[in-house]
């Protein structure tokens, strides 16, 4: 185990191509961070380079003390794991798990012990004779966890691992995962676009957007104080709405809009699509003007989502909102960037 | 799901594909049947009185110690064949796999020999290990190899091997990239990630993958160098010297034309054609089985 730095990390292509725009963050020996992201935002680039699959063409990425910008994959000591799970198709499960402790020269008995452990743990013992093949996804990706495991590494490094499962096995893994971390407490780093696991993993997340990154920080903090409009409108779902006012973005979570009586809207919104979805319903809908009806120049087309009750009678035509002061965050509109009150 | 066409007409899906049988018979049945039919019969010099015999050309050949060491000839000159063109290509294709620049015209050229007849591929080697006027003949010389093919027989059967292989190795080349080409590269980041280096990684996770392809072609090169090398053969050392490169297929020509055996050259064909239904069904077998997704 091992604390993780990375020091203005910078990748680039050409001269005029830059993936990575100098990203820098402190990871505490055991944590378990996901970098979070949408697709092409450079959040597997970084993973890579952490991995030594790509090369680092500026800044320092330092796993346990040692800079390792020059050093092989082998000589990191890490573990990944594949989104598709790269397990060797003619190897038996056991032979899997044990190829990088055999190359690393282990003693047999120790590799058995190492695989029967984690065999054990990730409960694929009546597997260790079967191939990748005749196994199904869920399996095949304990597997991949299980040939991380074994290696014993300093750092465990996870591509994407649960977006080839399905809805209901991702729930499932993403428990073993939580569990898994628990009960070794290996430094972890977790790639996902998907906002569920990164909320669920984290303990701390790396929001990240066109190779630079928007936030870190703990998920609730992420949610609670977005730093840059693209947080805010990437985490949470419905994402938080931003309505122009007053020169700058007024951000306001669905959540925290409530219906009311029409004389005291702070918002009034023409509804466009209702989704109930049984514990709550969701309101879309645009802004159609202030609540004192004068005409909202540059907010008269901003569209709003709000999570209602689902005892709350939803219907199409006007419907009146309002919301606690206190949850309102500002933002500016050029930057992006978050207004502190 | 399996779409079926269904007729409803009894004749007309016969009908349809008698053209086919008609030319399967007519050029592959018949002259195989002819072939066993004269393998059991022994005709005059002259060609004027045909006697049926049985089994006594096949009795005739296996104790013929020319058709003996025949066979010899051709399991080492198929092996040779076989086993350098598979390495030499496998080399080539790993090494294609990893250029960047330039590699669609890299590709395209290694493709082209096998775009050549195998007649002019043999007399083009033939040119250059021709024993008075070769370039290869003068730089071995210069090394201090006396090289003279038409004299030595292993000589020969060192060029009809580098002949043949030069022709076969675009084709095995091609179905090694494509392969290499497909084994997904998150497989050999994982592996580098064990900790193995790229000689190990190749070995232990690329070639495994390979595996059912190599023996694939290894059967088919096998039956490239039972019968497709006549013609390399025939332009360059015609089975000579001493029948040194004599290949079963050559001896069937040999035999049958030069010498008028006609029963005896039959009979060789007979054997052949079991070798190589043989092998059709090891390939298939096996083949087909052996694959690893």
């Amino acid at each position: 185990m091992a604390a993780v730095s990375l020091k203005d990390v910078r990748k680039s292509y050409t001269s005029d191509l830059q993936v990575i725009h100098g990203v820098s963050m402190e990871i505490k020996d055991g944590e378990f961070i996901v970098i979070l992201g949408p697709s092409g935002c450079g959040k597997s680039t970084l993973l890579r380079m952490v991995a030594g699959l790509e090369t680092i063409t500026g800044g320092e990425i330092v796993i346990g003390g040692r800079v390792v910008n020059n050093l092989e994959p082998k000589d990191r000591d890490i573990a990944m794991v594949f989104q598709n799970y790269a397990l060797y198709p003619h190897m038996s499960v056991y032979d899997n798990m044990a190829y990088g402790l055999r190359i690393r020269g282990l003693a047999k008995v120790e590799i058995d012990t190492r695989v029967q452990k984690a065999a054990e743990i990730l409960e694929l013992k009546k597997f260790l004779g079967r191939k990748p093949r005749e196994m199904s996804g869920g399996q095949r990706q304990r597997v991949a966890m299980g040939r991380a495991i074994v290696r014993e590494p300093q750092v465990f490094l996870f591509d994407e691992p649960l977006s080839n499962l399905d809805a209901k096995l991702r729930v499932q893994m993403r428990g073993e995962l939580q569990a898994l971390h628990r009960r070794l407490g290996t430094t972890s780093l977790f790639v996902t676009h998907d906002q569920v696991e990164a909320m669920t993993l984290a303990q701390r997340m790396i929001v990240m957007n066109a190779g630079r990154a928007e936030q870190i920080g703990a998920p609730l903090e992420v949610y609670a104080r977005p730093a840059t409009t693209f947080v805010a409108g990437f985490i949470g779902s419905p994402p938080m709405n931003l309505i122009p006012k007053e020169g700058r973005l007024l951000g306001i979570r669905p959540e925290h809009l409530e219906p009311c009586a029409e004389s005291e809207a702070m918002l009034t919104v023409a509804v466009d699509l209702i989704e109930p979805l049984g514990a709550d319903t969701i309101v879309y809908g645009h802004i159609t003007g202030d609540p004192d009806g004068k005409p909202d120049g540059d907010g008269s087309s901003a569209r709003v989502a709000a999570r209602l009750p689902a005892n709350a009678v939803a219907q199409a035509g006007k419907l009146a909102l309002r919301y606690d002061p206190a949850n309102v965050h500002w933002y500016d509109p050029q930057s992006g960037k978050r207004i502190e009150q | 799901m399996e779409k079926r066409v269904v007729f409803r007409s009894a004749w007309l899906p016969y009908a349809l594909v008698a053209p086919q049988l008609a030319i399967t018979i007519v050029f592959f049945f018949w002259p195989a049947f002819q072939a066993a039919w004269f393998s059991f019969q022994l005709q005059d010099a002259f060609g004027l009185k045909t006697e049926f015999v049985g089994l006594r050309n096949f009795a005739e050949l296996f104790n013929d110690p020319h058709y003996l060491k025949s066979f010899k000839i051709t399991a080492l000159f198929s092996v040779l064949v076989a086993v350098i063109g598979i390495a030499v290509s496998l080399l080539l294709a790993t090494m294609a796999d990893r250029v960047l620049r330039g590699a669609l015209a890299y590709k395209t050229l290694l493709i082209w020999p096998y775009a050549v007849a195998p007649a002019v591929a043999a007399v083009l080697w033939a040119f250059l290990f021709a024993p008075s006027v070769g370039i290869i003949t003068f730089a071995l010389k210069q090394i201090g190899v006396e090289w003279n093919y038409v004299l030595q027989g292993d000589q020969a059967m060192a060029l009809v091997v580098i002949a043949s292989v030069w022709k076969q190795i675009s084709y095995n080349f091609l179905f090694f990239l494509a392969w290499l080409q497909s084994v997904p590269k998150s497989l050999i980041e994982a592996a580098a990630i064990d900790g193995a280096g790229p000689m190990r990684r190749f070995w232990t996770v690329v070639f495994p993958l390979l595996a059912p392809t190599t023996f694939f072609l290894l059967v088919v090169n096998m039956v490239y160098a039972f019968f497709e090398t006549f013609g390399v053969i025939d332009a360059t050392t015609q089975g000579g010297p001493a029948g040194a490169t004599q290949i079963l297929v050559y001896k069937v020509y040999h035999d049958g034309f030069k010498s008028q055996d006609l029963g005896g050259s039959s009979a060789q064909s007979v054997v052949l054609m079991i070798i190589v239904i043989a092998l059709t069904v090891i390939q298939f077998r096996f083949v087909e089985r052996k694959v690893h997704y």
